[in-house]
C-alpha cells in the first residue's frame, strides 16, 4: 500500500519569496491546523491500514461524533474527520496531532481547496466563448450561439455549456513544491497559488505525481 | 494577524542593512551576474525615479540615459543578487514621490540629479 499523507490547513494569503536563482516567485503560506489522530485502522481489523484525524473545533458536535472522540481520549470538540492510507501506522500516536515534520522543503504536494464563487455567470466569461460579433447589426454580442443539435431536433444535448453558478467548486492544484516550512508555527508555504479565499479550509496531500 | 504570518514567513529573506536613497539620488547598483559558471558584479547607475511595494516585494526603478537612449531597469530591493546600492548624488527631497515626468526630458535635464547645492531653496 502507497504511503500518502494529508493535512488540512487554512490558507493565510500569498506574497512573494526568492528561490535559488535569486528570482523572485509567488508563494501561498497555510497554516496548518491542529490534526490530532483520532484512530489508526488497521488490516487485522479494518481491512486496510490507514490513519484517522479530527480537525476543526466547533461549539457544538453530536453525541455519535462524541462518542468517537472520547474513545481517542480526545477533549477538544472536533467536528470533522479524515484519513489517509499509509503503512507507517507505528510512526503516529493516538491523540497526537500531526507533525509538520513528515513534510520536507522541496516536496511536492497536491492541494485541494474550494474555488471562490463568481455567481451566476456567462458563457464567455464561465467557458471561455468568443462571444459573437460587436457590430454591423449582431444582436448576438455575449451570447453562446445555437443550442440545438442537428441530429437531436428540439433537444439540447447533455453537458451543453451554459451560462451558470461559476466558481465555489472543489478544485485540486497538483505538484506545487513546498518552499517554506516552519513547524513550531504550524505554517507551510508553497509556490503557486493556491484555490479560494484568504481564511479558507485547504487540505495538503503528497502529490500523486510522487506516489508510485 | 494573517499579515503578521506573512511578513514572518519572508522576514529571513529580508536584508538587514538597506541603504538610505530616495526618488531622484543617482544610485550605483551592483549587480551579481553568472557567466558560464564564473560570477562577476556588474555596475548599473542612474536617477531612482520610483520607489513601490514593501517587505520583500519592495522594487526600485533606476533611469539611465545614454546618448539620448534611456535604459529603466526595476529591482528588487531584497533580491540576493543584488551585492550593493551606493548612493552617488544625493537630491533635495522632490516634491513628487515618483519621478516620471523625467522620462519627458531631453538632453542635460534628463540625467542631471537636483542636487542641494544648485536646487536647495
Amino acid at each position: 500500500m502507497q504511503d500518502r499523507l494529508i493535512v488540512v490547513g487554512k490558507k493565510v494569503g500569498m506574497t512573494q519569496m526568492f528561490d535559488a536563482d535569486n528570482h523572485i516567485m509567488p508563494v501561498t503560506a497555510i497554516e496548518v491546523e491542529p490534526c490530532v489522530v483520532s484512530q489508526i485502522k488497521t488490516v487485522d481489523h479494518d481491512g486496510y491500514n490507514a490513519v484517522q484525524f479530527a480537525y476543526f473545533k466547533r461549539s457544538h458536535i453530536t453525541k455519535p461524533i462524541e462518542g468517537h472522540l472520547a474513545k481517542a481520549n480526545i477533549q477538544d470538540k472536533f467536528g470533522h474527520f479524515c484519513e489517509f492510507t499509509t503503512d507507517e501506522t507505528s510512526n503516529f500516536t493516538i491523540g497526537n496531532a500531526l507533525s509538520l515534520d513528515l513534510f520536507q522543503v522541496g516536496q511536492l504536494v497536491d492541494v485541494v481547496a474550494q474555488s471562490k464563487g463568481k455567481g451566476f455567470q456567462g458563457v464567455v466569461r464561465r467557458f471561455g466563448f468568443g462571444g459573437g460579433r460587436a457590430t454591423h447589426g449582431s444582436m448576438s454580442h455575449r451570447r453562446g450561439g445555437s443550442y440545438g443539435h442537428f441530429r437531436r431536433m428540439g433537444h439540447v444535448i447533455k453537458n451543453q455549456k451554459m451560462p451558470g453558478h461559476m466558481g465555489s467548486t472543489r478544485i485540486t492544484v497538483h505538484n506545487l513544491s513546498i518552499v517554506g516550512l516552519m513547524p513550531e508555527k504550524r505554517i507551510l508555504v508553497v509556490r503557486g497559488s493556491v484555490p479560494g479565499a484568504n481564511g479558507s479550509w485547504v487540505m495538503i496531500r503528497k502529490a500523486k505525481s510522487v506516489i508510485k | 494577524m494573517n499579515q503578521d504570518i506573512l511578513r514572518e514567513v519572508t522576514k529571513h529573506q529580508l536584508k538587514a542593512e538597506i541603504p538610505l536613497f530616495k526618488v531622484g539620488d543617482e544610485v550605483c547598483v551592483s549587480i551579481k551576474v553568472k557567466e558560464g559558471g564564473k560570477e562577476r558584479i556588474q555596475k548599473f547607475t542612474g536617477i531612482v525615479i520610483a520607489r513601490k511595494g514593501s517587505g520583500i516585494s519592495e522594487t526600485f526603478t533606476v533611469r539611465r540615459v545614454v546618448s539620448d537612449f534611456a535604459v529603466e531597469r526595476v529591482f528588487h530591493l531584497h533580491a540576493p543578487n543584488i551585492s550593493g546600492i551606493k548612493v552617488t548624488k544625493e537630491s533635495v527631497v522632490l516634491d513628487t514621490a515618483k519621478w516620471y515626468k523625467s522620462r519627458k526630458w531631453v538632453g542635460k535635464a534628463a540625467s542631471q540629479v537636483r542636487e542641494k547645492r544648485l536646487f536647495a531653496k
